[in-house]
């Protein structure tokens, strides 16, 4: 008897499943996006390095038959930037949960927008600091609660999109984990980019930020949340800054072209 | 990676006599042993050393990139040496306190690289030895370094290109520890013609993807590398990894892969370790020292052997690990060990440790942002 495999399956690799995500988790459901759209793409993996820091979101591409860089916190775009200028023919790509890339590893993460390195972000916004147990993060909701607000968040929360925009990103886009077909084209089209990527994708964490923000460990409620709250650009676009206050815009923000970075100063034979 | 045999750009090598700084020597080791990829910040005074990479390096085909702190430098350096470059970053004590995390990846992962850290008293360019003891444990986890101490600009060129080919030969992060004395100083530099340059190049496999196991390596050993964008599919992770690199933890293997990680560098230590003794035959008092404390050292032993007295000086060229059978020598035939150094006395401990057996241990010390002079050294050492 023959026993049917999911079509993705060649690109995990071997003997690391089942994987660690509690159920509900988004993380698998990114991760699947991510692997169609490299299906899509008919993509060579061998040329692919993909990264992850730590965190729920950094242990994607632990699963992927890649060659791989992980295990420590917000220190993706460094690792990225070494390969990249050394190796600029491989692909890179990063899994970041929203603390490590903004959090912790921020100024490299402004840095390698600002120079346009060439690579692609999927970052997994699950809006608090997932793996460490529910705390809150630079994407926390004003007011929420969580792990260490007990009595609410007193801080801003960050729109990375916007930052990414502002900081030179040549692509940017947001969905959420209810948007498959959107995702996958969102991450086709980072792939085939050259120059800095950014997909960000909103993802429901039920076990953490469920239960101590929003009351509910229940998966469904969690996604609800997040897909009540997410607003198209283009209707985004006629609505007032105080109706968007407490939303998030998806759609795709930048799309341009501009150098990519091969090094702080180059040596052009040509011109000497 | 440079290869020394086809594609060694001749621009690389700048032989001849030169009068240089010392912190230009350093790069032209580093560009001699085929250095092809670095990363700094601005932190003086270490400066010189970015700044002629960003004129040296592209010129010959090589890579250079000043990042946004030095947690880029060691990261990306970390990870340019894992695609296959030689790779190496600079900086000064502050910037060595944030590199601490990234020379913990480097020694987990087993990439080889350089690391010269310009020691200064906090926030000011005074001449130190405060960090010797950061130089081998500033990171948390299992590991050992490679440390050699140059005392002079000649060596700043000699032992980072020996730091290169030992990183490469044991794929493990070697770090130079210069100091503000010869950083700065201009003296006398001979760089070597190119047949008389040594190259040590990281062993490779030879074995196909699926026969490949990239932590797998002989005792105390370490692996072969795979190249990367190969389809080896090598997870480089700072986790605890198994043979296959794969994360489940297995308490056995922890211990086997730190064992073999910290043993690399120990049980090679008569290969890795390199000392330099003087006047040591009839010596029955000994100075120890390293570094540019190895200049007044010398002049204060001349001196004293002008007097008749029986005093010798055993140089640490390497550091870390600590060269004990070499210590362990000098201090069975001799009645006192002087431990010299520029701090409050950290590095006197490694010598009473392996002297204390055999001799005295008396230490000289100074911790005043200066070097000692010779006459300083000479009346602590008069009988
Ligand atoms: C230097 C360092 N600081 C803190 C931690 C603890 N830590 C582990 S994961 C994590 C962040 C998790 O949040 P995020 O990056 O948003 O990823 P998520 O788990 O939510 O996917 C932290 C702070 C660490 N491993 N290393």
């Amino acid at each position: 008897m023959s026993v049917k495999q999911n079509p993705l399956r060649k690109y995990i690799r071997d003997g690391n499943l089942p994987h660690f995500f509690c159920s509900g988790c988004g993380c698998g459901q990114v991760l699947n996006y991510f692997l169609k759209a490299v299906d899509d793409l008919d993509m060579n993996l061998d040329e692919i390095v993909t990264i992850g820091g730590v965190g729920c979101t950094a242990r994607i591409p632990v699963y992927l038959s890649t060659d791989t860089f992980h295990g420590v916190h917000g220190r993706t775009l460094a690792w990225a930037t070494g390969i990249k200028l050394y190796k600029p023919e491989l692909k890179v790509v990063i899994f970041a949960g929203d603390g490590d890339l903004v959090s912790i590893g921020g100024n490299h993460f402004l840095h390698a927008m600002r120079r346009n390195l060439d690579v692609t972000v999927i970052l997994v916004n699950n809006f608090n600091f997932a793996m460490t147990g529910g705390q809150v993060a630079p994407t926390t909701l004003f007011d929420s609660i969580t792990m260490t607000t007990p009595y609410g968040s007193k801080e801003n929360c960050l729109d990375i999109c916007k930052l990414a925009e502002t900081a030179g990103a040549t692509y940017v886009s947001r969905w959420n984990t209810d948007k498959p077909m959107q995702s996958v084209n969102s991450i086709k089209k980072a792939l085939q980019h050259k120059g800095f990527s950014l997909v960000e994708i909103m993802s429901q964490c039920p076990t953490n930020f469920g239960r101590y923000s929003l009351k509910t460990g229940d998966t469904k409620k969690v996604l609800d949340w997040i897909v009540d709250k997410s607003v198209p650009k283009a209707k985004a676009e006629k609505m007032s800054n105080e109706d968007l206050a407490d939303k998030f815009v998806i759609g795709e923000f930048v799309h341009t072209e501009k150098p990519v970075f091969l090094g702080t100063t180059v040596y052009n034979q040509d011109e000497k | 990676m440079i290869d020394k045999e086809n594609n060694w750009n001749q621009k690389r090598l700048k032989t001849g006599v030169h009068f240089m700084l010392g912190n230009y020597a350093a790069v032209e080791g580093a560009l001699a042993a085929g250095c092809d990829y670095f990363a700094g910040y601005p932190i003086t005074p270490a400066n010189e050393i970015s700044e002629r990479m960003s004129q040296r390096l592209p010129e010959v085909g090589g890579v250079f990139v000043q990042g946004e702190d030095e947690l880029f430098s060691i990261y990306s350096v970390a990870s340019a040496a894992l695609a296959g470059a030689k790779a190496m970053t600079a900086t000064a004590s502050a910037g060595f306190n944030y590199m601490q995390e990234g020379i913990g990846y480097a020694s987990a992962v087993e990439a080889p690289c350089v690391i010269l850290n310009v020691q200064r008293c906090r926030g000011e360019n005074f001449a130190t030895h405060a960090d010797v003891m950061q130089m081998r444990w500033g990171a948390s986890g299992d590991y050992e370094t490679i440390c050699l101490a140059p005392s002079s600009a000649q060596e700043l060129f000699d032992y980072t290109l020996l730091g290169f080919n030992l990183a490469e030969k044991y794929r493990n992060p070697v770090i130079i520890m210069s100091e503000t004395t010869i950083a700065l100083m201009r003296e006398r530099v001979l760089v070597p013609s190119y047949d008389e340059i040594e190259i040590v190049n990281r062993a490779y496999t030879d074995l196909q993807p699926d026969a490949y196991l990239p932590f797998k390596a002989e005792e105390n050993a370490p692996p072969p590398m795979a190249p990367l964008g190969k389809g080896y599919h090598t997870l480089y992770t700072l986790n605890y990894h198994n043979e296959d690199g794969s994360i489940e933890w297995d308490p056995k293997g922890y211990d086997k892969l730190y064992k073999r990680i910290t043993g690399k560098i120990w049980e090679n230590r008569k290969d890795i370790c390199r000392t330099e003794g003087y006047l040591l035959d009839d010596a029955e008092t000994v100075i120890i020292t390293y570094g540019s404390e190895v200049r007044p050292a010398m002049d204060a032993v001349r001196m004293a052997r002008e007097d008749g007295q029986k005093i010798g000086l055993l140089k640490l060229v390497t550091v870390w690990p600590v060269p004990e059978e070499d210590i362990r020598e000098v201090a069975k035939g001799v009645k006192k060990v002087y431990a010299l150094e520029m701090n409050i006395g950290k590095y006197a401990r490694e010598i009473e440790r392996v002297c204390s057996r055999y001799c005295t241990v008396e230490r000289i010390t100074k911790n005043q942002g200066i070097i000692h002079t010779k006459d300083e050294i000479y009346q602590a050492i008069k009988g």
